[in-house]
């Protein structure tokens, strides 16, 4: 059950990453001026019927926010609970700590009125959340624990020996965050726009005038071409070198969602910033950024292998009996929580 | 600190309230010389003289455009025509929503704030005004007579911001400006399309031209005024103007696309 509720509150993430993406692409941010109530009311129990014009964007990211916040505190408590690895356990308390600190952000971001610096960090925030709720979910998938019961061992099966791999799906992984971020400046400066064609800037390959919004903005135009390069670079490497299915699926969906995610860049220029556009190309380039995170993590699953990881998946599935192997490698934590056989 | 503390309880104070909306108290007559006014001498209404005016358009106007309500069913029900209101273009070329005002010429001059307020009205999911004046110090009252949300939004650069929730109809808040500033906008986060301005100045002497273009600043003492002319899409125009005593000058501004 845990596997399937880690992918539950990942995909749920992604979910609250597109109601906020929503919040900003219609300016809904400051539609409920008081935060945590709304309009007055409890959150949760104001009227359906006023959910209208921002207020229902708004009001929906919060309610959304509100129940991804539990799930992540029944995660981190269920992990607490049930998960031997404690480096898992303590992904768990990050990411309840990462999403208290977004909901708190959230939060001031309203009262203060959007500042950028506050927006920028609470859309910075958001991803980082989804990678934490992703990688749980992706540490805690029987995929994972099935690549430690192969037989022929992860050198061969995931990658595990090879180092350019790696480097460059680290590389590829931290470059596509940082864009993320640069887009988020972009979006929260009001910088959308500033350059109104595209492929071209003005006419040209690059801008003739400058001005801080249209520096940002080029930023962006410029950081997505180096994502692709090192996206195609990245998966290349991958169809070029691997057979595994677990690595080249992350590599193809990598590539797709790449495409995606550049025609809906340029959509939201041709399109003046369409709400649902922008939105979608805000939620996708979140997509963009834990596919490669999913094949980074992959790429290092060797890393993470250990003898009681294998014997753990077992202890934590029910077989109690297993748990003796996992006890030698952290006999603390299974004193803790009566698991010894 | 203390008087914006003091405005702030006044504003949650009459939000708490009920009533109806008072009318709009533009182009006050000038107060008199507060006891602490500089060396100027106050306005003598017997010399006081009078700048009148009209605002045209030279050139072909585009239509005010319908705006879509479906985001909120009351405002679709309540207001169903609802069009912009950053071009109000007359058949002659007037253009209302103009905010006029003297620029400079005043000198050292004080005058006291009117203690009656100024009313914004939130009605059929749009202001009522859409551009209006106000005096520093002087209560700016917004009344919410929709029944539905509206939160008011207030985006100076002078003054601070603020952004307070009305979501019952007949409720008001007030709220006072400590700095001049020309204009400061207003929106409605809840209803996109709904945006206002305030002209907020130190004086008395300013005016929203109605849908002819006309405009009168009226009370003023015999002096050299620079006298501007705003419009939110249009921009703004000044024109330098001389009146003696009792006299009326006319001045007229012309925008073009």
């Amino acid at each position: 059950m845990l596997p399937l509720f880690a992918a539950l509150v990942a995909a749920s993430t992604g979910v609250l990453i597109f109601a906020g993406g929503l919040v900003t692409s219609t300016g809904s941010g400051l539609s409920v001026p008081d935060w945590p109530n709304t309009y007055g009311w409890f959150m949760w129990t104001f009227p359906l019927n006023k959910m209208v014009g921002g207020i229902f964007y708004e009001h929906l990211h919060r309610l959304v926010a509100s129940t991804v916040g539990f799930l992540i505190v029944v995660l981190a408590v269920w992990l607490w609970r049930a998960e031997p690895r404690a480096w898992v356990r303590r992904l768990g308390y990050l990411a309840l700590a990462a999403v208290i600190a977004q909901g708190i952000l959230g939060g001031i971001t309203v009262l203060w009125y959007l500042p950028d610096a506050v927006s920028i960090a609470h859309a910075s925030l958001a991803q980082i959340v989804f990678c934490l709720t992703t990688t749980i979910a992706l540490v805690t998938s029987r995929g994972w624990a099935a690549g430690y019961a192969d037989p022929k061992g992860p050198r061969r099966s995931d990658g595990g020996g090879d180092p350019r791999l790696q480097r460059i799906a680290i590389v590829t992984t931290l470059v596509i965050y940082t864009q993320i971020v640069v887009g988020a400046t972009m979006r929260h400066t009001g910088a959308g726009l500033a350059i109104p064609d595209f492929p071209l800037a003005f006419g040209h390959l690059v801008p003739p005038q400058w001005d801080a919004k249209i520096a940002i903005h080029f930023a962006h135009r410029a950081g997505a071409a180096t994502v692709a390069a090192l996206a195609l670079a990245t998966a290349g490497h991958v169809f070029y070198h691997h057979r595994r299915a677990e690595l080249r699926r992350p590599a193809m969906l990598l590539l797709v969602l790449l495409a995606l995610q550049i025609t809906l860049g340029a959509l939201t220029v041709l399109s003046q910033k369409q709400f649902l556009v922008n939105s979608l190309h805000v939620v996708n380039g979140a997509l963009v950024l834990v596919t490669s995170l999913v094949l980074t993590l992959r790429a290092h699953r060797a890393r993470f292998a250990d003898a009681g990881s294998a014997v753990s998946f077992a202890q934590r599935d029910g077989n109690a009996g297993s748990a003796v192997v996992f006890a030698e490698r952290d006999p603390a934590h299974v004193q803790r929580r009566g698991l010894g056989a | 600190m203390t008087r914006f503390l003091a405005a702030c309880l006044a504003a949650f104070l009459v939000s708490c309230g009920g009533g109806n909306p008072t009318q709009n108290q533009q182009n006050s007559v000038p107060a008199s010389s507060g006891a602490a006014a500089p060396a100027a001498p106050a306005v003598d209404p017997a010399i006081a003289s009078t700048v009148t005016g009209k605002v045209t358009f030279a050139g072909t106007a585009p239509a005010p455009a319908p705006i879509k309500l479906g985001a909120d069913p009351y405002c679709e029900k309540a207001n169903p025509g609802l069009r912009t209101e950053n071009e109000v273009v007359g058949t002659d070329g007037s253009v209302g929503n103009v905010f006029v005002y003297v620029k400079d010429g005043l000198g050292t001059r004080t005058f006291t704030a009117p203690s009656a307020p100024v009313v914004m009205d939130q009605k059929g999911c749009h202001y009522t005004p859409h551009v209006l004046g106000i005096q520093v110090g002087q209560p700016l009252q917004i009344v919410n007579s929709d029944d539905t949300l509206h939160n008011v939004h207030g985006l100076p650069k002078a003054n601070k911001e603020f952004n307070q929730g009305q979501p019952i109809q007949g409720m008001k808040m007030t709220h006072t400006f400590s700095t001049k500033e020309v204009m400061i906008p207003f929106k409605c986060d809840v209803h996109g399309w709904m945006n206002a301005w305030i002209g907020v100045l130190d004086h008395p002497y300013y005016a929203v031209t109605s849908t002819d273009g006309t405009f009168s600043l009226k009370g003023l003492p015999p002096g050299t005024y620079t006298i501007e002319a705003w419009h939110e899409k249009l921009g703004t125009q000044t024109q330098t103007v001389t009146v003696g005593e009792k006299e009326t000058k006319d001045v007229a501004f012309t925008f073009k696309a």
